[in-house]
């Protein structure tokens, strides 16, 4: 049950349906506009026909990429997704033209009529079959399949492995997974008299958006206002291609000059947009008989599909995290993208690391079973301390490195120990086998040496003592202007209630990079810190003279700005009255630059990133004899996320992350038949129900971080990157068998 | 046949090309009830959930001609009329249920069929009523939380469970509104 209540200031609006999503907004005189796919799974000399179409009488236009003033291809990385394709197919997601009607209706109607003729070419559907030596090249740019190779060259593993009792090879496997926000993409785009196109989309990132937008429009960014509004959840799911339904949007209103809008089905949404990258792992690891992991050599191929997007970023993690949350001296590590014809894959929450872990913590209870050593002690030798050094040669000693506390408060809470004496590995009285299983890990925080890190936020006081608050960072569920009012309300001693959050917009705010990478609260709330620092400053210089003080004695607490005496006080409402009647503007602007992280490319080693969370999960599971079902009856997670500020919303984060990975691990996978998806909807993706959920625990650890101005890290991609080993591992301590692939499955025929 | 159907409590006169639109279309393009959400139109997620004659329906599934004669209640019409929110509504928000709000329309217009039929359901029992409605960010247990915490309030402050449009009695004692810390 609740013990505190929650404060999000959005709740009110969530739960009365006022909250305003893209498909909700409209504006007089809108045009909808439909994509329009083709069958073709790769084919060159496409021609697009849509003469047909544009007879539908209320069909406005029909857009091919011969309408696109700007440049159809973008990309974060490279430029190579098609907004439009141009003569070249080369997934099952690219679309080819897009029809603007007077109504979706005759919209959808019309684009039944557009006809798209071209030469098939044999698709590329596998890694295997793009590694081949004449395996046609899928990319536009380049002359490999091979888009990403990353490298870790950390000590010689090869001349290690002979001093190892104990060397375990196993291959793993990892599926293509959905984000599966609830909310489908739309955007809604209106051409402003003044020439700016203004956009309200479900996207997970205004500042992309509009460089996409721009791109396509060949316009300059401050042509294109992109404002936050409510986004029905994104989990990185929503950067390039939401990014791409608006721009695709904002063409239409440009060359219409019309409001258009354009909402994805969801077999739309589940086509075209980007997934979780599958991956192929190969390790080699060697131990002593002490249980020393002393060297690891791994392989590892990602599927990028037929676009890069941010493949080489996914990878890098990969590469940066490829053996979990341990001090090994002997490393090599080889990551892979590999470009095929399948529809693309990109960011999601996790980004890299869950498909790793899943190797990786499965690795470590092979090893202890082998060795007969307990897996929390093999986990406890070899893991990180404060101290140690990373497998990138990076020296964790800036923060409190609390893995080993983590892991304890999760075996703890949980009784492992006890319960894990009891699992069946196979044999049991009943009908049902039962096992115990757990996994650690650690996240850089941040997006690392991936990319600039900072973030900036402004805090405009207004004449009646409110406050308005905006910042660069985007909400899309998560909590995040709730967590930035929280922090400004305790830097200034303020009730909540003056605080506004300005709805943000590309043009009122400095581009503070994309909402992802688990940088939301410290980077966010870290710059609110810096503003609210320069803020008080202004407000001191100016008022220590009413409050008959210096301005370095002037405090700000309990609502209210003092002196030195409680004779000397000032209410907002007169501070704020007081700077105006001194024509000072209360005014302040603020900007995080995230601690400085190192990368050298050609070892993959350095100071990856500037802090890290620290996890533990465990989970209980019951495995039916008779039909192999996997039910899972307890799960517990602990995570070291420095400081919570919103605790009932770090939990949401806790158990809404478990989540996904169960879905991971147990449920969800996209299918496809050459090159065609062909689980398009919930009915056959099947993500967790409420009833396929066991109650869960969070347990919130806290050593604040020096490096975060507030002590706080994040949450958001921790809490998903561990359970699916977890799982596993307790099917193994319940079946004795080992599943390498996902999502888990147990032949009952085996069981026998 | 008089082609009505009441909407929060308000009849409706449809016409007889909107008979053929699902129910799900016709409150959200003709009604303009936005809380009424699109989250698959299959009937797989529940994000359309309405209250249909105190039945739990899927708005996407069903065509405005099943609804004539009938009393459609939407996340619209769960605020009594002097603006202040159901038990529901305040319990989400104090559970921290409520994270992107896609899918919690539609929670809470299940939810608030179970409390209709049973007041105090167990946390099995608000599991198994929500099963039809899919949530991607919360993991579900503080949707549980919040139910069980509605059920609370309704007891403890003699609320009636009714959606707020129905109640035509001033309330005795409803939830805060919470609109001013907004
Ligand atoms: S939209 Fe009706 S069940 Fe999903
Ligand atoms: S809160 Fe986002 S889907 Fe439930």
């Amino acid at each position: 049950m609740i013990t505190e209540k929650t404060f999000r200031n959005d709740g009110y609006a969530k739960v009365t349906g006022r909250a305003a999503y893209a498909d909700d907004i409209s504006f007089a005189g809108t045009l909808h506009m439909v994509p329009v796919y083709s069958d073709l799974i790769a084919a060159n000399n496409v021609v697009v026909d849509a003469s047909e179409a544009m007879k539908v009488p209320g069909c406005i236009r029909v857009l091919t990429a011969k309408d696109v003033p700007g440049t159809t291809c973008f990309g974060q990385i490279e430029q190579d997704y098609p907004m439009l394709i141009t003569d070249t197919i080369r997934s099952w997601g690219d679309v080819v033209a897009l029809v603007i009607a007077e109504t979706r209706t005759i919209a959808l109607e019309a684009s039944e009529l557009v006809v798209v003729h071209g030469d098939p070419v044999k698709p590329v559907l596998t890694i295997e079959d793009a590694l081949k030596p004449y395996a046609r090249v899928v990319p536009s740019y380049g002359d490999s399949n091979i888009v990403v190779h990353h490298r870790m060259r950390h000590g010689d593993p090869e001349a290690m492995f002979d001093q190892c009792e104990l060397i375990i090879e196993e291959d793993f496997e990892t599926q293509i997974i959905e984000q599966g926000y609830m909310e489908p993409e739309a955007a809604i785009c209106v051409p402003r008299h003044d020439g700016v196109i203004e956009i309200y989309g479900s996207m997970q990132h205004p500042f992309s958006t509009r460089r996409f937008t721009g791109a396509l429009l060949g316009e300059p960014l401050s042509n294109i206002e992109v404002y936050t509004i409510a986004v029905g959840g994104g989990f990185g799911g929503k950067d390039d291609t939401a990014a791409i339904v608006c721009a695709r949007a904002a063409l239409g209103a440009r060359l219409l000059s019309r409001p258009v809008k354009m909402t994805y089905s969801r077999e739309w949404s589940m086509r075209e947009s980007y997934k979780r990258h599958p991956y192929k792992l190969h390790y080699k690891v060697g131990v002593t008989s002490e249980g020393q992991i002393l060297a690891v050599k791994t392989q590892m191929y990602a599927d990028s599909g037929a676009y890069l997007s941010v493949t080489p970023w996914v990878t890098w993690r990969s590469t940066a995290q490829c053996f979990g949350p341990y001090s090994i001296e002997h490393v090599h590590a080889d990551v892979y993208g590999v470009a095929t014809n399948n529809v693309f894959t990109g960011a999601m929450r996790g980004f890299g690391s869950p498909q790793v872990n899943f190797a990786t913590e499965q690795l470590i209870d092979m090893i202890a079973q082998r060795l007969n050593v307990h897996p929390l002690g093999i986990r406890r030798i070899n893991m990180v301390k404060q101290g140690s050094s990373t497998v990138t040669g990076q020296v964790l000693d800036q923060h409190t490195v609390s893995m080993e506390e983590v892991m304890n408060s999760t075996v703890h809470e949980i009784g492992y120990r006890k319960k894990y004496d009891r699992c069946s590995h196979g044999v049991s009285e009943t009908d049902e086998l039962y096992g115990i299983g757990l996994s650690i890990s650690y996240r850089g925080a941040s997006l690392g040496a991936e990319g600039m890190d900072f973030c900036s936020a402004i805090i405009n006081g207004q004449y009646d003592g409110s406050i308005l608050l905006e910042t660069g960072i985007h909400e899309n569920g998560q909590g995040s202007e709730s967590v930035m009012m929280i922090v400004l309300a305790e830097e200034l001693g303020i009730q909540l209630k003056r605080i506004r959050y300005r709805r943000s917009s590309t043009s009122t705010i400095p581009d503070s990079g994309t909402t992802v990478a688990t940088r939301g609260t410290i980077m966010g709330s870290s710059s609110v810190v810096i503003a609210a620092k320069n803020f008080k400053e202004l407000l001191a210089t100016h008022l220590a003279e009413r409050l008959k003080c210096t301005p370095e004695e002037v405090t700000f607490h309990n609502d209210k700005i003092w002196g030195l005496t409680f004779a000397q006080s000032l209410t907002w409402e007169e501070a704020m009255k007081e700077l105006f009647l001194q024509r000072v503007t209360p005014y302040a602007f603020g900007t995080f630059k995230a601690p400085d992280v190192s990368w050298d490319d050609t070892v993959g080693q350095g100071n990856a990133y500037f802090t890290y969370v620290y996890s533990c999960q465990a989970a209980e599971v019951s495995v039916n004899k008779k039909t192999g079902k996997i039910k899972l009856l307890n799960v517990v997670a602990s995570h070291d996320i420095g400081k919570a500020i919103n605790r009932a919303m770090v939990l949401g984060q806790i158990y809404g992350g478990v989540t996904q990975g169960i879905g991971m691990a147990l449920s969800e996978e996209i299918k496809r038949e050459d090159g065609k998806i062909t689980t398009l909807n919930f009915d056959t993706y099947k993500i967790p129900r409420i009833t396929d959920l066991p109650e869960m625990t969070g347990i919130i650890v806290e050593n604040s971080d020096p490096q975060s101005l507030t002590g706080a890290k994040g949450i958001g991609e921790p809490a998903l990157e561990l359970i699916a080993p977890a799982i596993a591992n307790a099917v193994y301590n319940a079946t004795g068998i080992r599943c390498t692939s996902l999502p888990l499955s147990i032949d009952p025929q085996e069981l026998k | 046949m008089s082609n009505i159907i009441t909407v929060n409590n308000r009849p409706i006169q449809v016409s007889d090309e909107d008979k053929e639109m699902t129910l799900l279309h016709f409150l959200r393009e003709r009604q303009f009830l936005h809380g009424v959400k699109n989250g698959c139109e299959k009937g797989v997620c529940g994000s359309c959930t309405v209250a249909l004659d105190d039945k739990a329906v899927r708005s996407c599934k069903i065509k405005v001609e099943k609804a004539i004669g009938k009393q459609v209640i939407t996340i619209e019409g769960m605020e009594y009329p002097n603006g202040k929110i159901h038990p529901l509504q305040q319990a989400f928000i104090d559970a921290g249920a409520v994270q992107c709000g896609f899918c919690t329309p539609g929670m809470i217009m299940s939810s608030y069929i179970l409390l209709l039929h049973n007041s105090k359901p167990s946390r099995e029992e608000i599991r198994k009523a929500l099963r039809g409605n899919l949530c991607r960010c919360t993991g579900y247990q503080q949707i549980v939380d919040a139910v069980q915490l509605a059920a609370t309030y309704i007891e403890e402050q003699g609320l009636s469970p009714k959606a707020g449009c129905l109640v035509s009695i001033k309330p005795k004692t409803p939830c805060s509104k919470v609109a001013n810390i907004l």
